[in-house]
């Protein structure tokens, strides 16, 4: 039966108070009595707090309370908000007595204005004893090395005298084995860098105390369940005190899958009684939330002549700076999600090594360690294709997954732990490949270096995978309830950042019950209204949440076609269809409207209230795909590299809405050509980021923005809803391999690490000369 | 000390500190459409139109435009009547988290006002200082385009 309501372009059902805007976001209400959080941070890479005196800062009338680690839990913990048992190790508290990165908090200022809290924070005196310092993961491996965490109880870090948070080793056959067997082998070493999410909404949330006395937390995040969790345990307040709400968010790709300012707020109001208030500034986004893990990554890659993959082996160091959030599970996706793609190759090796430096922390961010992976992969595979004089598109031809196979390293490497046996349900890889390289013009241009002036031009590409979920870990659920006029209400946990969730959720349910979009209306994620969802994280929006609440639709679908069964007088409902709002049977031809329905059981017959319920865990986590082709102009004098144009044919399963999965193909792609070409921490001596704002740290604006073409190659996923499969993050992967592809195609120079700075282009012309 | 406005063609006097930037006393005063987070004049997302040019209202200090004519994005349409542009920006996709839309919609509103008929490269001028992270700014660019055209058949 054709979709009613599925891929069609139903427009974006928050948009409305977005564009007019309604106060919508956590800062766009205030609370009387509110008090302003501010913080004061550390100068210092690696010290130990001796002394810190507060008592000036207290002084101050409007100051209510200043908090460090003398008044404050001291429970050891992680602050990534992910799934349990937590993967990440337990090593920071809401304030350290040991600080480890420039940037790091030290205290907490609640004051009646934001003024006065500046003022105080002023009066705070600090006697550091400063430590020597690492920063480079390679040297913090060294048993010479500082050690960033010596303290007994921290948990879940393989070897703290190494600064070794994690060690992951999989294998398949024999890699040596492999590399003798090959014509040739090719090795190549890439470094990307320390980046940030940059959400145009900085990190904020609100917290105060309902009328019972219990803690609400409104706030910006992606996972509202694990505030909830991770809030509890770090204040030891019951589950049950604590409720969260998450608002419209303003933008996260990861950063806000932490937990940095909740527990503060919390904390604040619980002392205090009165609502608090914590927004970061731009400065304190980059310096204190979370960034990307910067990975030094080895590929090296065995083939025949023929082009077949014998063995490729993989090495990531990851480093994660001061603490270990998130460290382990995307040093786990930087292999999970990459070496699949190429399952020709019989002999596969991935180690990865997460240390401890002192540097800021990353965290979860868009493309979750696959973003590294591939920078590196999908050069090696051109430099391969090279070496054999293949060109780039059959090389990935050959060795790349198709349908009804697997890899060993799906069940090998799951995120922190060992993954799940995997078969690719779509046989799209050929056909993406095909119809990018047709669109950019490949085969007419690859190979040309065509001059204008020192202007030259290349093309380049790449191809990429990801996932959908973290298969049987993930969970979603949904509440679905039947009104008067036929509308229904969708309670669902599932967190909608800005990506068009809502508007998904949406579609889905109305196409399940026959009724329009804007007869679904959905609730946001509210801790104590709506049932439980994981969160907006690992690509898991449409496939986990959006199965969650079709469950929940075909429960309660279930429960209306057995009520209009009844009133019909027939003996079963099999055939019976759904549609703009009726329930038909084409049997009788007899027919009753959802809202006849819910009068009838709400006031007249058998009253109750129709309500589906519905859960989603799946067991496994289907990739979506994505073939990438960048024309670019490098200009030889200025070292400057234009993308000229970017074609991205992605197979994302069924698309839901059309117009929402342009958005994030688009979106994804621009975030990743900015980390390419100039997003970067500079780094003075002490640590100290150098260039915290938007005049320094470059994203890119509307003229930055080459043309793109994002093409869709629709399949269809069996365990998805309605077939559907992620997007989000995939496009994200490909600027820096398939730009760095291009840079060779035109100029013949390769650069080890990222962004293609003009600076590094330049030099690398230079060496080349 | 004292400032007025007329903001949204309606007068407001508020007593503020020399010292505070526009931005900070409109959200104080609910004008909460009326977003920030850069300070420095570098995101865009705290446009507001004053005597009809796009200023960000985080470099501007309240004092220093005693008198002005402000127009924020509720001065230009409602939820229960969208202007055009804001209409293009949800048909189009244009709209993600939504944090810097309406900064972006000021900045095409003034453009358009000044003039109705840009070439691409116009528009893609007049938003340049408005930095958007979620939709890499396409689908904006084609919504003030479909308002164009929007206004065009209004007419
Ligand atoms: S807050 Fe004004 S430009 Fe960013
Ligand atoms: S839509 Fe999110 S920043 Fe523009």
């Amino acid at each position: 039966m054709e979709n009613k309501v599925i891929g069609k372009d139903v427009n974006k059902i928050d948009a409305l108070g977005l564009v007019t805007g309604e106060p919508v976001f956590t800062d766009d209400i205030k609370l009387p009595n509110m008090l302003h959080i501010k913080f004061l941070y550390s100068p210092h890479a690696n010290a130990i707090i001796e002394d810190i005196d507060t008592s000036e800062a207290e002084k101050l009338p409007q100051v209510h309370l200043v908090l460090t680690y003398k008044n404050t839990p001291q429970v050891c913990h992680t602050t990534a908000g992910q799934g349990w048992p937590e993967p990440s190790p337990y090593d920071t508290c809401m304030f350290n007595k040991h600080v480890r990165y420039v940037g790091e908090r030290v205290a907490a200022v609640a004051a009646e204005t934001e003024e006065a809290a500046q003022e105080a924070l002023k009066l705070i005196k600090v006697k550091y004893n400063v430590l020597p310092k690492v920063f480079d993961p390679e040297e913090a491996l060294k048993d010479s090395a500082v050690k960033v965490h010596e303290e007994e109880y921290i948990q879940g870090v393989v070897d703290p005298k190494r600064n070794l948070v994690s060690h992951i080793e999989v294998k398949a056959g024999d890699v040596e084995k492999g590399f003798k067997e090959a014509d040739v082998v090719v090795e190549h070493t890439f470094e990307t860098q320390f980046a940030q999410h940059c959400p145009i909404e900085t990190h904020a949330t609100i917290s105060y105390l309902d009328e019972n006395g219990r803690i609400v937390i409104r706030t910006s995040t992606q996972v509202p369940y694990h505030v909830r969790r991770i809030v509890s345990q770090v204040l030891s307040v019951p589950l049950s005190k604590i409720r969260v709400i998450k608002p419209r968010i303003g933008g996260g790709f990861g950063s806000k899958q932490e937990i940095i300012l909740e527990e503060v707020c919390a904390f604040v109001t619980l002392k205090t009684g009165k609502p608090a208030r914590a927004v970061y500034t731009r400065e304190e986004e980059f310096i204190s939330s979370r960034t990307r893990h910067p990975m030094k990554i080895t590929v090296k890659i065995g083939a025949k002549k023929d082009g077949k993959f014998t063995a490729i082996k993989m090495y990531a160091l990851s480093n994660t700076g001061a603490y270990g959030t998130h460290g382990l599970t995307v040093a786990s996706n930087t292999g999970s999600k990459t070496l699949p793609l190429y399952n020709k190759a019989p002999n596969v090796e991935f180690i990865a090594d997460v240390v401890y430096t002192n540097l800021p922390v990353p965290g979860a961010y868009r493309g979750y360690g696959a973003t590294q992976g591939y920078a590196c992969l999908e050069q090696v595979v051109d430099m391969v294709a090279e070496k054999l004089n293949i060109d780039p598109i059959t090389i990935r031809k050959i060795n790349h997954i198709r349908k009804g196979e697997t890899s060993p390293i799906f069940e090998a490497l799951g995120e922190g732990r060992e993954g799940v046996v995997q078969y690719i349900e779509s046989e799209s890889i050929d056909t993406l490949i095909d119809i990018g390289a047709k669109e950019i013009g490949f085969f007419e241009k690859w190979g040309k270096k065509i001059r204008n002036g020192s202007k030259v031009r290349g093309v380049g590409m790449s191809l990429h995978m990801q996932g959908s979920g973290i298969p049987k870990i993930d969970m979603g659920s949904s509440i679905i309830k039947l009104n008067e006029d036929g509308s229904v209400n969708v309670l669902y946990g599932g967190t909608d950042i800005g990506t068009g969730l809502d508007t998904v959720v949406a579609q889905i349910v109305g196409e399940v019950l026959g009724i329009k979009p804007d007869s679904v209306i959905v609730y946001p994620s509210d801790t104590d209204i709506t049932p439980f969802d994981k969160g907006a994280y690992a690509s898991s929006g449409t496939y986990i949440s959006g199965g969650a609440v079709k469950a929940a639709a075909i429960n309660l679908r279930d429960q209306i076609l057995k009520v209009a069964r009844e009133m019909f007088k027939e003996l079963d409902s099999k055939d019976y269809i759904l549609e703009n709002g009726f329930v038909i049977s084409p049997r009788s031809a007899k027919k009753v409207s959802l809202s006849e329905i819910a009068y009838d059981t709400l006031y007249v017959k058998k009253q109750k209230q129709l309500i589906g319920i519905g859960s989603f865990m799946s067991e496994s986590s289907p990739p979506p795909f994505a073939a990438h082709f960048v024309e670019i102009e490098v200009d030889e004098e200025t070292g400057i590299i234009t993308p000229i144009k970017y074609v991205a044919a992605v197979d994302c399963g069924k698309v839901i809405n059309p117009e929402l999965t342009r958005g994030q193909i688009i979106g994804a792609i621009v975030n990743g050509i900015g980390y390419a070409l100039s997003e970067e921490y500079k780094f003075g001596e002490n640590g100290r980021m150098l260039n915290p704002n938007f005049f320094d740290y470059r994203i890119p604006s509307s003229r930055d923005v080459p043309e793109i073409l994002p093409i869709i190659v629709e399949t269809f996923d069996p365990t998805g809803p309605f077939g559907a499969k992620s997007v989000s993050e995939i496009n994200i992967n490909g600027p820096i391999p398939a730009i760095g592809n291009a840079l060779f195609d035109a100029l013949g120079i390769r650069l080890n690490s990222s962004p293609y700075t003009p600076e590094k282009v330049l030099k690398a012309i230079r060496n080349k000369q | 000390m004292k400032v007025h406005y007329k903001i949204n063609e309606k007068d407001y006097s508020f007593e503020i500190h020399p010292g505070k930037v526009l931005l900070d006393v409109l959200r104080e005063n609910g004008f909460t459409e009326v977003k920030g987070n850069c300070y420095m004049g570098t995101c865009g997302a705290c446009t507001v139109i004053i005597n009809g040019a796009p200023k960000t209202s985080c470099t501007v200090l309240a004092a220093q435009v005693n008198d002005a004519e402000i127009i924020t994005i509720k001065g230009i349409g409602s939820v229960l009547k969208p202007h055009p542009l804001q209409e293009a920006f949800i048909k189009k996709g244009a709209v993600q988290c939504g944090y810097c839309t309406p900064g972006t919609i000021l900045s095409a509103y003034a453009l358009l006002q000044k003039n109705p008929n840009p070439t691409d490269e116009e528009i893609k001028r007049a938003i340049d200082g408005n930095l958007c992270r979620c939709t890499g700014y396409v689908q904006q660019i084609e919504a003030i385009k479909f308002a164009i055209k929007l206004l065009t058949e209004e007419k």
